[in-house]
């Protein structure tokens, strides 16, 4: 064949545009099959691991099957429930606060009787060095929730120290521990009022 | 032949470094370098996406219309960066959480279009693929210098987390250089990229003029053509 006289046809253009842009996506759409079972498994898995590390107690249940969705503090919110001998012992969910740099996403357990299981920060944007001391692997700081209820510390002091609350501020960072407990408070706040929804035990109001 | 091979290595790693010399692919080099082990990550993944993109566009380049080259050349960029985003992400689960974000901007790459464009395009399939290989670490090399020296300075430490990227064995690269660093934010910060690459180039250049005026001193024994 002789492609040297054929490269300058238009005709042939458009089907050498076509032609890669057919074999190309075929490659895709092959890869994508194949890997969508292995990628949907691994996520399950990372899933799994931010639920279990803020629900130390004892549960029986798939937790990722047992989920309810309400209405939370910023729009649905879905609700994974651990369950020991069919009652539910803890509720895991998410809660966003605003940091200093963008969205905070926070993963929260809360035991039945409303006392904090846990608090695990899983996505945030903010300042290396300063903002970043949420993660557990850079302070101590995200322990303080643990054990923590609506009634202890009082509603009030539900807020950093600078606004007169309990929790630990970082020196210049005031915002993004202010940010993560406003959301965690959110989340209380969330979890007294959906109580009986999210424990599963039908509608006594 | 073998010399022609020597030439691409020289001139990849050193003369004309993609970073250093083309300044080419700023993009992804300024958002990663935060550390050295993320440079390192990022070089690996261009190194493969180069190699078998060059290769790939090498061995349609008979077929390939000039008129219509730059869409196929970008189609096919940016379907083997998807693929090997695709292929981490099921497959290396833990590396993916490290470079996840990044991978997708190896397309933004323009060094891997730049490389097509002029070498894969005009070279036979053996010496382009040698081309994406030693361009693709000379890239690996910036990356990791720039991000060794950002993390020097700015957190004190040296490949930090080197384990989730190769592995629990080479968790004997993780170094804490300076005990009690109070860290310096502006070199993790992206000013901190601009300033360690900008004098990464100056070092370089300094480096060059000196082998010069080195070559220049000693006689050749060949009389040099003027």
């Amino acid at each position: 064949m002789n492609f040297k006289k054929l490269r300058g046809e238009i005709y042939y253009q458009a089907a050498l545009l076509g032609g890669v842009a057919l074999v190309t996506t075929a490659a895709l759409a092959f890869a994508n099959k194949l890997t969508a079972g292995d990628i949907a498994a691994a996520q399950a898995r990372d899933m799994q691991q931010s639920l279990i590390q803020v629900l130390p107690g004892k549960y029986d249940n798939d937790l990722l099957k047992d989920t309810v969705v309400l209405n939370g503090p910023n729009g649905e919110v879905t609700v994974y429930r651990a369950r020991n001998a069919g009652r539910v012992e803890a509720v895991v969910f998410k809660v966003t606060g605003n940091g200093y740099a963008g969205p905070i996403d926070c993963m929260m357990g809360i035991d039945r009787n409303g006392h904090i299981t846990g608090v695990r920060v899983i996505k945030h944007k903010e300042t290396p060095g300063l903002g970043d001391k949420i993660e557990p692997a850079k302070s101590q700081w995200i322990y303080a929730f643990d054990g923590k209820s609506l009634g202890d510390p009082p509603a009030e002091k539900w807020a950093v120290k600078k606004d007169g609350g309990v929790f630990d501020q970082f020196a210049g960072a005031t915002i993004t521990p202010r940010g993560v407990v406003k959301a965690v408070k959110g989340g209380m706040d969330f979890f007294e009022k959906q109580r009986s929804k999210l424990l599963d035990e039908g509608d006594k109001s | 032949m073998s010399n022609l091979y020597a030439r691409i290595t020289r001139d990849s790693l050193w003369g004309n470094n993609i970073v250093f010399a083309q300044t080419l692919g700023l993009c992804p080099t300024m958002a990663v370098t935060s550390t050295a082990t993320n440079g390192l990550g990022m070089g690996l993944a261009t190194t493969a996406v180069l190699v078998a993109s060059n290769m790939l566009i090498s061995s349609i380049r008979h077929v390939v219309s000039e008129e219509v080259r730059i869409p196929v050349y970008i189609v096919i960029i940016a379907t083997l960066v998807t693929l090997v985003d695709v292929s981490i992400n099921a497959w290396a689960h833990d590396l993916y959480k490290v470079l996840g974000l990044y991978i997708a901007l190896i397309v933004a790459n323009c060094a891997v279009l730049g490389r097509a464009e002029a070498f894969a395009a005009k070279n036979p399939v053996l010496p382009s693929g040698m081309d994406g290989l030693m361009m693709g670490l000379g890239f690996t090399f910036a990356l990791t210098t720039i991000g060794a020296v950002r993390e020097i300075l700015g957190t004190g430490t040296l490949f930090a987390d080197a384990h989730l990227l190769l592995g629990s064995a080479f968790s004997f690269m993780e170094m804490k250089l300076i005990p009690d660093y109070k860290g310096f934010l502006l070199m993790v910060l992206p000013p901190g990229g601009f300033l360690a690459v900008g004098f990464l180039i100056a070092v370089k250049r300094i480096i060059d003029r000196r082998s010069a005026s080195i070559a220049e001193t000693v006689p050749v024994a060949a009389p040099a053509v003027s």
